[in-house]
């Protein structure tokens, strides 16, 4: 199988501080993998040096859009990278609360649209065209992942795992062929967990979409993933399936943590 | 009901308060006579006042508490709910249409001349909207475009005799352009340095209409601009202004048709969404600095529009309409009216402009007053008078 993601030698540095350390990771087509590992282990970084928030130090980011060759793209800007067809949503859930629930997900469609200030002002038919057809698409986004009765709310209002539903559906505008999700399931209720654990895999088989996500949720985690990878001060330092990661003894040592150290 | 706390609490306001102005309202120095004066009874009274409008101030925060418990959804805001019911919105907007046909016949010159200033800055007003209601980019030196558009048709006028209706469409493109030019190296800054940024570039161009007296005559300024022409035909002066009054209304309509529609556009919402989350906002693929160039472009395009009526209304110009001060006020008409909000903005701007020229008591403290009033409205109604509603959609769909 190609991959579809494919980083080598990634490395991010803040001053001193390592936050990630020569990390390969790479996600095959179709897969959904997973990138767990303590708090502050750097995995946010990772996502934010891929997707072009961050300019990484050092290292190799390519992706491969369907049928299309691999490009390089590390130091682009991360609209530009969201442009060639990875998104991602965030964990510290930012979307644009001055904004209605189908404005949001309007947004996502930017980049897919191309009128500009003088057909917005002059509203030719291809202008109306286009609006009319990015509300409807953005509706129908809305029905994939239910939350079409939330349309014209705002969305500050919505209760908080309907807003990280959002962020995936705004993601999910963009036209993507990888999904990058931040703890998606951070702060929701087991109901809600498992609803998003059917939507991953429902996303995964219907969209032709490669998901990778960051979780905490080791249960949500392993029943999911085809492959995980696991970092641990910035360093990536297990990888496998499931069953092999939950019996490896560094991936045991980094979970159960220091106090085995200490005492 | 009013509480002991709170009574003791504006007690102490009034005590404080008393001790604060003591020097200024109290101790009065006669220099001719070289003696002090004690106005004792003034003290009296700031402790009355200050007390009765602390306990007011308690009351309404409370009811803003109390409103805010209740339902937090229902606020669309009442102008917005009007017009969005068929039975009000024809009769409401028929009024208003009727009110502003007849304002300059039913009242003398004058009142028309201050609803002129009035509707330039509810152009001026919706225009900075665009960068800072929308967008979210702070721009104190908004005025700058102003005097862009205010110098183009009276230099333009003066050395080429070109008229205002030829103006008006190239004043528009320079304002564009002069808003590119600075947009391109400053938009890179973001809050705070943006706004000092724009405040110093906003001075720089005052200053340098103050002192190259080769191209814009210094400060002694521009005399003798001329009004609009109608077809060659000599108005008199009440015509002439009624004609400049009609001729604001049609500008202030356009504006607000166009700023409408930039608003529920693909375009708006990228504004409103670099407003609301810059990283989010390109991380859903727009790009960040275009997106900023074209709302700084365009508000610059409204605001040299602004300018070119202005000069034509006065006749005359000189740097010192250019000043820190009317930007600040145009700002201000942005946010007491209500960020992001086209009739708020709207309202601001009338409430703002007239409330001085009518009440002269204001009008010599108008900065205090703008002052007071940004801090009642930034307590009481964060998003000022009339805050922004975003358009909604209907599905039919959505039935099934
Ligand atoms: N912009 C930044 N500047 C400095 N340090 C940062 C920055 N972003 C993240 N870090 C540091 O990098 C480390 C990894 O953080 P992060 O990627 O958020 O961890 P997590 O795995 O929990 O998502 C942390 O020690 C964090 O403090
Ligand atoms: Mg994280």
């Amino acid at each position: 199988m190609e991959p579809v993601l494919n980083v080598k030698n990634l490395t991010m540095n803040f001053g001193g501080l390592k936050a990630l350390d020569d990390v390969n990771i790479s996600v095959e087509k179709g897969q959904i993998a997973a990138l767990i590992g303590p708090n502050g282990a750097g995995k946010t970084t990772f996502f934010n040096c891929i997707t072009g928030i961050y300019d990484p130090t050092k290292g190799y980011v390519e992706i491969t859009p369907p049928g299309k060759r691999p490009e390089r793209i590390k130091g682009l800007k991360p609209n530009h990278v969201t442009e060639k067809g990875m998104s991602r949503t965030f964990q510290n859930i930012r979307l644009f609360h001055g904004m209605t629930v189908l404005e949001n997900v309007m947004i996502g469609r930017h980049c897919r649209l191309n009128s500009g200030i003088l057909s917005a002002m002059l509203r030719p038919g291809s202008q109306r065209e286009e609006e009319k057809k990015v509300v409807s698409d953005s509706y129908e986004i809305l029905e994939k992942i239910g939350l079409e009765k939330y349309v014209n709310e705002m969305a500050v209002n919505l209760p908080y795992g309907a807003q990280r539903r959002l962020e995936i559906a705004r993601a999910l505008a963009t036209n993507p062929f990888i999904l990058l999700l931040d703890e998606p399931a951070a702060g929701m209720n087991p109901q809600e967990t498992k609803d998003l654990d059917d939507l991953i895999i429902w996303l995964r088989d219907n969209e032709d979409l490669t998901i990778l996500l960051i979780e905490h949720d080791m249960k949500l985690v392993m029943s999911l993933s085809d492959r995980i990878h696991v970092v641990d001060y910035g360093k990536k330092i297990a990888e496998g399936t499931p069953e092999e990661v939950k019996n490896n003894p560094d991936v045991i040592k980094a979970y159960l943590g220091d106090e085995s150290d200490d005492a | 009901m009013v509480t002991k706390k709170e009574i003791k609490q504006s007690v102490v306001i009034a005590f404080w308060f008393m001790l604060l102005t003591f020097p200024i309202m109290v101790i009065k120095v006669n220099t001719i006579k070289n003696e002090v004066i004690f106005r004792w009874q003034a003290l009296f009274w700031t402790g009355v006042g200050t007390f009765f409008a602390s306990l007011i101030w308690n009351y309404f925060l409370r009811l803003k508490e109390s409103k805010k418990r209740a339902d937090i959804k229902d606020d669309v805001p009442t102008v917005h709910r009007l017009l969005n019911t068929p039975q009000f919105r024809t009769p409401f907007l028929l009024a208003v249409g009727v009110f502003f046909l007849a304002y300059p016949f039913v009242f003398p010159m004058y009142h028309t001349s201050i609803m002129i200033s009035a509707l330039v800055y509810v152009m001026l007003g919706l225009g900075l909207n665009i960068v800072v209601g929308l967008a979210g980019l702070l721009d104190l030196g908004y005025v700058a475009f102003y005097a862009v558009g205010a110098y183009a048709y009276a230099l333009l006028n003066l050395h080429f005799g070109i008229s205002f209706w030829v103006v008006l469409p190239i004043a528009a493109v320079l304002g564009a352009i002069c808003g590119t030019l600075l947009g391109y190296p400053v938009l890179r800054l973001r809050g705070d340095y943006l706004a000092i940024v724009t405040l110093g570039f906003g001075e720089i161009i005052r200053i340098v209409l103050e002192n190259w007296s080769e191209f814009s005559k210094g400060p002694r300024g521009i005399p003798d601009i001329p009004p609009p022409g109608l077809f060659g035909i000599e108005l008199g002066q009440h015509a002439t202004v009624i004609y400049i009054y009609f001729i604001v209304i049609a500008l202030v309509l356009t504006t607000i048709f166009f700023v409408n529609r930039l608003e529920n556009s693909r375009i708006g919402r990228a504004w409103i969404a670099l407003r609301d989350d810059e990283i989010a906002c390109q991380a859903m693929g727009i790009d960040k600095f275009k997106t900023k160039l074209t709302a700084f472009a365009l508000g610059a395009t409204w605001a040299s529009l602004g300018g070119v009526v202005f000069a034509a209304k006065t006749s005359y110009i000189n740097p010192m309409s250019f000043t820190i001060w009317e930007s600040i006020t145009i700002l201000c008409v942005v946010v007491i009216g209500g960020m992001g909000s086209a009739i708020g903005v709207i309202a601001g701007a009338l409430v703002l402009i007239l409330l001085p020229e009518y009440l002269r008591a204001v009008a010599e403290y108008r900065m205090l007053v703008f002052g007071a009033l940004q801090v009642i409205v930034m307590v009481f109604r964060p998003d000022g008078l009339i805050k922004s509603v975003r358009k909604t959609y209907k599905f039919e769909r959505a039935e099934k």
